[in-house]
């Protein structure tokens, strides 16, 4: 080997060490694009001076962000070595494989899933769900809520309009049926000389907006995925009176109180539309309330936060958002990816992701004496993570959610067939879904 | 080119030409390593005709046939991309029967055929017309066509959210435009809500941002047209009716059909605009077949299903495209 070959290899050489090196020390983390992904940004400068680690994110927008991710997940990429991915994933990447299981790592490090809420841990963490069998940590606690115009619900000029129709004081409703009482008083009012709107729900077809909005209205309804004795038996639980009831609600809360034009709104058109103050009550996912406080229109006390309001038989649920962080099972910096997570889970690190916007979901956070008068929203919070319910979680939970996508789009919105139709058309998508998957 | 600078000026000075500025072949010939070019000397010109093309033809036969033959074979199986341990078993023609005998897919092929058909009838009709008046000469034609074709120089993303806001019942355009000629009030109806509005919404907006391809293939059509046989029409007294309809139309016409062959092409494969624009709501009133094919393939990750749902909309399209481009070469052997 002559000399020039020698000192080109040996210069390759070093610039592959310096480059291993330099991966070693830098982590990935892949999320959503969206107002807590710019807390975390900042939350991980922390951990970025304690541990030497570079942190690089990579963030899409929540209608891309399914898409774009689980197929990074799908061709085995290495573009991520942690991954906040959203709930329902979390079957299909414990089954195939794409996320590293937890449970000896949380072992060796003292980490226990009985420090976080139980809600979360089954929702995020959990694959079969309820087995101990843990493919990510809790990482931020979200549940659909709903916020009103405290500052409107006190003037009383309304206060008076409205007893004078429906005989009561305006209050924050408590059930379903007041929220739609108050959407219809709302409904096309002239307040400080704007037309205003009664409700913005979630309507959008394309990804998994419509779905979110009306189970977290079915849930208290009676609604059930399948018989609790025998899991994938669907008929007469998804389909249920109080289901079909549910649905027809929805419809009704869809023809009578949303603004013109909301037949494809999600999470971003709901934020819009209520600090735009053209709706006087507002369905969306908790991550939305830190943004509300700071608004020059809709902060400093002129907005309140609401449990999902309970159905007609007193029933009381929502729906499940938020996500767990998990490492990526193909990641080339898996110790460092554990690193973060065991960095992350530490009291003073939660405490400070909860000051920043965060929704912490440790219960040394949360039940903290203090934690309920730390923001106008904090009780909401807290009473919201303790009535969730979830969609599917199934590896199969795509195909599953497309099927109520189309069916609720097409009852709710294009107002075709009814919403038995609509729920038993369901049944018969999903048992074909559970029939290829071998599960029925 | 001056005097002395040209092969004929260097020849006047009693010199070869090519001893003063050897041709470039001469070059790569003396530059061709001894055995590289004794090899390429036995070579026939057919063989060196294979060398250069056979580059071309690998990438066609790795990127387009080897693809094309996967999906056929993935189309009979239940593979699914998102399992990749789990067995794949042949399933024969089930993928296949089960997408023909499927109403909802049946549905979204009446949905995409009716996208197809009127977008492709109002962008001829106006694309023809918008073509027909520029080719007068008037002041400001250049200007005018230039402002006509800026639609088509868009990226359909940027369109699709852009009408997304036109078609806005509160604040948007449209929706302020029909009440003024109307009466109907802005705020009562939605062009992509319910109500039945929404199919047709998207056919204007791809009939507003294509038009002017269709207007500039039909403008390519009649200025090829000489002004000779106007002039003999002029001459034998023909109308300017008789001239449009036995001169215009039948020598525009082979340029007409190519631009419906391109349209039709394109807009049975729209995706991006219109799941901008409605996400295939309301329901699935706009949702076309390309928007469905990408769904069931990378959302629901039904690989085997959809390879065979790809293979018949490939099917479609190739037969629908072969029986046109023989009508259109009849059309233009006439």
């Amino acid at each position: 080997m002559s000399r020039k070959t020698l000192a080109a290899s040996a210069a390759l050489a070093l610039v592959w060490g310096v480059q291993a090196n330099a991966q070693a020390n830098e982590l990935t983390l892949c999320w959503a694009a969206w107002d807590p992904a710019n807390a975390l940004v900042e939350l991980s400068k922390d951990f970025e001076a304690q541990s030497g680690t570079k942190m690089n994110f990579e963030f899409v927008p929540w209608p891309n962000f399914a898409d774009r991710m689980l197929n990074e997940l799908n061709s085995g990429g290495q573009l991520c070595d942690l991954m906040i991915g959203d709930s329902q994933w979390i079957g299909g990447a414990a089954e195939n494989g794409w996320y590293l299981k937890m449970n000896d790592f949380f072992d060796a490090n003292g980490i226990s899933m009985d420090a976080f809420v139980p809600a979360t841990v089954t929702g995020y963490s959990e694959w079969p769900k309820n087995t101990p069998n843990y493919w990510s940590l809790p990482a931020f606690g979200d549940v659909v809520g709903w916020t009103y115009r405290k500052d409107w619900f006190e003037r009383p000029e309304i206060q008076a309009a409205f007893k004078e129709k429906y005989g009561r004081d305006l209050t924050p409703p408590a059930t379903f049926a007041e929220l739609k009482e108050v959407a219809e008083f709302f409904q096309g009012r002239e307040i400080d000389g704007k037309t205003v709107y009664g409700a913005s729900i979630y309507t959008e077809r394309g990804s998994e907006g419509i779905t979110m909005g009306v189970m977290d209205v079915l849930y208290s309804f009676g609604f059930k995925y399948d018989n609790p004795d025998k899991p994938y038996d669907m008929e007469g639980f998804v389909n249920s009176p109080g289901a079909v009831e549910g649905l027809e609600f929805y419809k009704s809360l869809y023809d009578c109180c949303v603004a013109p034009g909301t037949s494809n709104t999600y999470m971003g058109e709901g934020i819009d539309a209520y600090k735009s103050g053209q709706v006087a009550l507002q369905m969306n996912f908790a991550f939305t309330w830190p943004g509300f406080e700071v608004d020059p229109n809709v902060g400093g006390g002129k907005t309140g936060y609401l449990v999902n309001p309970a159905g007609p038989t007193g029933d009381h649920f929502a729906q499940l958002g938020g996500q767990g962080i998990s490492v990526v099972a193909n990641s080339d910096n898996i110790d460092g990816a554990l690193a973060y997570i065991k960095w992350f889970s530490q009291k003073d690190v939660q405490d400070k992701w909860w000051s920043l916007g965060g929704f912490s979901a440790l219960r040394a956070v949360v039940e903290d004496p203090g934690f309920a008068a730390s923001q106008p929203y904090a009780q909401t919070y807290l009473d919201s993570m303790a009535i969730v319910k979830d969609f599917w979680a199934e590896p199969s939970y795509a195909s599953l959610l497309q099927a109520s996508q189309a069916r609720f789009h097409d009852y709710v919105v294009a107002g075709n067939g009814t919403a038995k139709e609509a729920l038993d058309g369901l049944i018969a998508d999903w048992t074909e879904v559970f029939q290829d998957e071998g599960k029925l | 080119m001056g005097e002395g600078a040209g092969p004929g000026g260097i020849a006047a000075l009693g010199l070869p030409w090519n001893e003063i500025m050897p041709n470039p072949i001469d070059i790569a010939a003396k530059a061709t390593p001894p055995h590289l070019a004794n090899r390429v000397r036995g070579l026939s010109d057919r063989a060196i005709a294979w060398i250069f093309v056979s580059p071309t033809i690998f990438l066609l036969l790795a990127i387009n046939i080897f693809p094309l033959i996967w999906t056929i074979r993935l189309s009979f199986t239940n593979y699914a991309a998102n399992k990749p341990n789990a067995e794949v078993k042949w399933v024969g023609i089930r993928n296949y029967t089960r997408i023909l005998t499927d109403e909802d897919i049946w549905s979204h092929m009446t949905t995409t055929a009716h996208f197809l058909i009127w977008t492709i009838l109002l962008q001829v009709i106006i694309g023809f017309t918008l073509a027909w008046l520029i080719n007068r000469k008037f002041k400001g034609n250049d200007l005018l066509t230039t402002l006509i074709v800026i639609p088509m120089m868009l990226s359909p993303a940027v369109v699709g959210n852009f009408w997304t806001f036109l078609y806005q019942p509160q604040i948007g355009m449209v929706n302020y435009i029909v009440e003024f000629f109307t009466g109907i009030p802005a705020s009562s109806f939605s062009m992509l809500g319910p109500g039945g509005l929404a199919p047709w919404s998207i056919i204007i907006v791809d009939t507003w941002m294509w038009t002017p391809f269709v207007m500039l293939i039909c403008l390519a059509g009649l200025r090829s047209i000489p002004d000779y046989i106007y002039e003999a029409a002029e001459v034998d007294r023909a109308s300017k009716w008789r001239q449009f309809w036995t001169i215009t139309i039948p020598m525009v016409l082979p340029f007409l059909m190519l631009a419906v062959l391109f349209r039709g092409i394109e807009n049975f494969k729209m995706f991006d605009m219109v799941n901008l624009l409605t996400g295939g709501g309301p329901g699935s009133e706009t949702l076309l077949t390309s928007i469905d094919l990408k769904r069931e393939a990378f959302e629901k990750w039904r690989t085997g299903y959809s390879s065979a749902y790809a293979i018949i909309l490939f099917v479609t399209i190739f037969g629908l495209a072969s029986i046109y481009v023989k009508a259109l070469n009849k059309v233009k052997e006439r």
